[in-house]
């Protein structure tokens, strides 16, 4: 217990605390709100809070929009088609957003395929990818999926009788589903909006590949990385970030328990089928929706075949060779990133498997903090914890490394396996959930100690779960950028994430990046279909806080 | 191994402001079927899961024989126990599950499989080795259970509830093959239920246990005849309790007066009342006969009653009846052909005094 609550808060908390110190102290260590007056009274700052705020909510909106009906229609109908469906809302999933705004960039930026067409046709361009706009447009399409399968679960964990009632009562229909059904689902649906929100907000990936740097994420980034390490502007922003991330993640908490009132052990509602001119009108709207979900795969795939591409609808010619560059000249982005990943991953079943023994199976005081420790990084962006690490662990040698943390790869690694630790403890904490304690009792009551008994009995029950835990924060960690482009502390360290923000500075390096992305979208695949494998239909709890 | 004397001397254990058990003494013989009877939250899992050592007696000691075991890991105790929900081990087999108790006690792998293989046929199971739990049905999986302790030969054999998962059928068929398997094996058994036909079945001792203390203990026949209070009386069997006072008392028998004019006379055991003593009067359901009132004199112990609701079950008949200004329940054993009462008809409920017992007046609850 002691010593994990040393690691947790040696990479978590204090790091964050440090900055928090920071942004609340003058020269002479006073506290002080002053800094925080700077900032609000920064036009540039005022600016970039009001846009960060605006295009998080725009984000949700849109894609409730996207994904309300079509989450209604997977959860109650029966119809030929559906698993294309499900396979489409999955899709934006397996590819990190910041290699979707490239990809899209390609397609519908202002010489992209689309924009060539109807300049052909029409004579008119329609600024998909300008400013916030693209910004919006991008996370929309890699974040409706979130909000689609919370709500698809939020549906279907509704005890069927409920409605059964209102029908018996005489209410059916619109009417049933506005004053049943829609409330009943509405705490779970919030849950995951807001969640989608705080994603949305803290992503740094998408802003700067699109180059749009007015909002609070590149702005944080950007001061401390140009302006440098004592600039307390970029500690301020980083509070506000977090400050945002985290009155959001306790609202949606809050709203996820509210939901669990309507879950019974149940059967869900009866699925109907569809047919006629309800079905064709579904089969439309799959197809736009699976047209859209894949045009960032196949620019992505095109781009990394494509030798020269620029103002042509599609590449002139195609080549072989920036596979050969990322895979045999320069292969230590492929190798960094699966040896950092793996480690993290490995790191966090350990940990995170530790903790959930200790929630669940003791009673040592402090366990909840503990608890609160591992689960903060999701409120807390990648920019600020790096921010963080590169504060506390620059300067100073690390016992047993004769070297700053900073300067070696281990920095991401720990970074990697913090960012992720609230996933695994949440999927060992499901899992150890599982075993019913009478099954480790009668095993202790038969002559096993408790060493033994956690060895015979608990871990074959829960290695399901420790494995799926470990998958999910590998894929994630694959993917990672933020952290990572801040950490990094030189290029043949770097993992994939950072090769692709090197590469897609400069336009010849764009293949290469191209296809360090395709690289990374058949890592995050596999592990995803390894995840649902091991997992099945319960992977969907380990991302629910 | 040889069967174990149990003995609880001053037991007490409290989670946090709240004492769940009490002052708890008790002496269990080897061999024992030993039952602790009582309702929902009582404690009696509390005392069986200390004797276990899965909680920590907050005052007094656990011995078993001579030694005093309080403290000492489940894993030490030698005990075996059988939980609610069988605990069966889903990644292992029957026979795994089964052969885990010798393997943690370092038997040789050939007499693992021969004791295994008794085990499994004492508790008819034979040939289901290989099987998984999921693949059982609850009274197979109840008896995997049951070999998995019994093959370890333990001094004592706890069973928290074990039947109360089963259907009705199936629960009174093996109400009697523990029964059996118990007396033919010898060993201490303390059994946890909150059924009492089941602890009377089974049992040759009871501990009546209510608010973490014990209320009585005895064999099955004194706790259902000679109930001590309202509470045993009310809660082993069913029970007619009337609030009445001593009107006057001749050797050991006191005539009562249970109001509306209505006197009876009832016995009494191990306490003596004075005239004029409140007191509760106990009559089981059985031993009221009724019959229609002729218009001769109402001799002592009869009362005129209306029949308010008639329940036919088959082997008896069970009768609301209102009379003496109370509902009295009476269960008639039914024989084919038998005139059966009707909703609304005057009958004549008579008794024997031995069959009324008098308990202190205020009830237990």
């Amino acid at each position: 217990m002691a010593i994990l609550l040393a690691i947790l808060t040696a990479f978590i908390l204090y790091p964050v605390l440090r900055v928090l110190w920071i942004s609340v102290t003058d020269d002479q260590s006073n506290l002080t709100l002053i800094h925080f007056g700077n900032f609000f009274r920064r036009p540039l700052f005022r600016e970039a809070l009001w846009n960060t705020l605006w295009s998080g909510f725009l984000v949700v909106i849109f894609s409730s929009l996207l994904a309300l009906p079509l989450a209604y229609v997977l959860a109650r109908y029966e119809f030929r088609g559906k698993l294309l469906l499900q396979t489409a809302a999955t899709l934006p999933l397996v590819i990190p957003p910041f290699v979707g705004a490239v990809a899209l960039q390609l397609i519908l930026g202002r010489s992209g395929m689309v924009n060539l067409l109807l300049r052909d046709w029409f004579d008119v361009s329609i600024p998909f990818m300008e400013g916030l706009t693209g910004v919006v447009m991008v996370q929309t399409l890699h974040f409706f999926p979130f909000i689609l399968l919370n709500t698809v679960v939020s549906l279907s964990n509704i005890d069927a009788s409920l409605e059964e009632m209102a029908q018996n009562l005489g209410c059916h229909g619109l009417r049933l589903f506005r004053r049943v059904t829609l409330p009943l689902m509405l705490p779970g649906f919030i849950a995951g909006a807001l969640l989608t929100f705080i994603r949305a907000i803290d992503d740094l990936g998408t802003p700067l590949m699109l180059n749009y740097k007015n909002l609070l994420a590149p702005q944080a980034y950007l001061r401390i990385t140009t302006i440098g390490m004592d600039d307390v502007d970029g500690y301020v922003v980083c509070v506000v970030l977090v400050v945002l991330s985290m009155v959001t993640l306790l609202a949606a908490r809050k709203y996820l328990s509210l939901s669990e009132y309507a879950t019974v052990q149940r059967a869900a509602p009866l699925s109907r089928q569809l047919h006629g001119k309800q079905l064709t009108l579904v089969w439309l709207i799959i197809a736009v929706i699976l047209g859209i979900s894949l045009l960032p795969h196949i620019g992505i795939v095109l781009l990394s075949f494509a030798k020269v591409w620029s103002f042509s609808l599609l590449p002139s010619t195609y080549t072989l060779g920036h596979y050969e560059e990322i895979l045999l000249r320069v292969p230590h982005f492929v190798i960094n990133t699966l040896i950092y990943t793996l480690l993290a991953a490995a790191l966090d079943i350990v940990l995170g498997a530790a903790i959930a023994f200790l929630l669940l199976r003791t009673g040592v005081p402090g366990r909840n903090f503990l608890d609160a420790i591992a689960t903060m990084p999701l409120a807390i962006p990648g920019v600020v914890l790096a921010v963080g690490y590169l504060r506390v662990f620059h300067g100073w040698d690390f016992p047993g490394l004769g070297a700053p943390l900073t300067s070696s790869w281990l920095i991401l690694v720990v970074a990697y396996t913090m960012r992720r630790l609230p996933y695994t403890v949440r999927a060992c904490y499901a899992a150890l959930q599982q075993v019913h304690i009478t099954l480790e009792e009668s095993a202790q009551n038969l002559g096993a100690n408790r060493f033994r008994t956690f060895i015979k009995i608990t871990l074959p029950m829960i290695s399901g779960g420790l494995v799926a835990g470990g998958l999910i924060a590998f894929v994630t960690s694959c993917v990672e950028l933020a952290s990572t482009i801040m950490l990094v502390p030189r290029i043949e360290l770097g993992p994939i994430s950072y090769g692709i923000y090197l590469y897609m500075q400069s336009p010849l390096g764009r293949g290469a990046g191209a296809a360090l992305g395709v690289v990374a979208i058949l890592l995050v695949s596999l592990g995803t279909y390894l995840t649902h494998r091991v997992f099945g239909a319960r992977a969907g709890n380990a991302f629910r806080v | 191994m040889k069967a174990a004397q149990v003995t609880l001397k001053d037991i007490g254990k409290c989670y946090g402001e709240e004492w769940v058990v009490r002052d708890v003494n008790l002496q269990i013989q080897a061999g024992d079927f030993f039952t602790f009877l009582g309702p929902s939250g009582c404690g009696k899992t509390t005392l069986l899961r200390m004797i276990a050592g899965f909680a920590i007696p907050d005052r007094g000691s656990i011995h078993l024989d001579d030694h005093e075991v309080s403290r000492v890991p489940p894993w030490q105790r030698d005990i075996g126990m059988v939980f609610q929900n069988y605990a069966l081990w889903p990644h292992m087999t029957v026979f795994e599950n089964v052969a885990f108790g010798l393997r943690e006690r370092k038997i040789p792998r050939g007499e693992i499989i021969t004791r295994v293989n008794q085990a499994l046929t004492t508790v008819d199971l034979q040939g289901r080795e290989s099987n998984r739990p999921s693949q059982l049905s609850g009274g197979q999986q109840q008896r995997v259970a049951l070999a998995r302790i019994l093959v370890i030969q333990p001094r004592v054999v706890l069973l928290d509830e074990p039947l109360s998962n089963l259907d009705a059928k199936l629960r009174i068929e093996m109400r009697l093959e523990l029964l059996k398997l118990q007396r033919d094996l010898g060993l201490t058994t303390i059994y946890v239920t909150h059924d009492q036909e089941e602890a009377l079945a089974m049992s040759t001792k009871i501990a009546v246990i209510n608010h973490g203390q014990i209320v009585q203990v005895g064999p099955p026949r004194a706790i259902y005849e000679q109930p001590i209070d309202n509470f045993v009386a009310a809660f082993v069997g069913q029970a007619n309790l009337l609030p009445g006072s001593i009107r006057s008392r001749n050797d050991h028998t006191y005539a009562v007066d249970i109001g509306d004019g209505n006197v009876v006379l009832a016995h009494a055991i191990g306490v003596t009342f004075q005239a004029g003593d409140a007191v509760s009067l106990s009559l089981r359901p059985e031993a009221v006969e009724l019959s229609p009132c002729e218009a001769e004199k109402l001799s002592l112990n009869t009362l005129q009653g209306k029949i308010i609701a008639a329940a036919y079950q088959g082997a008896v008949v069970e009768y609301a009846v209102s009379a003496a200004g109370t509902t009295l329940k009476v269960r008639v054993a039914n024989a084919t052909g038998q005139t059966l009462y009707q909703r609304g008809d005057t009958v004549c409920l008579s008794f024997a005094p031995e069959a009324v017992t008098c308990l202190a007046g205020f009830s237990n609850k």
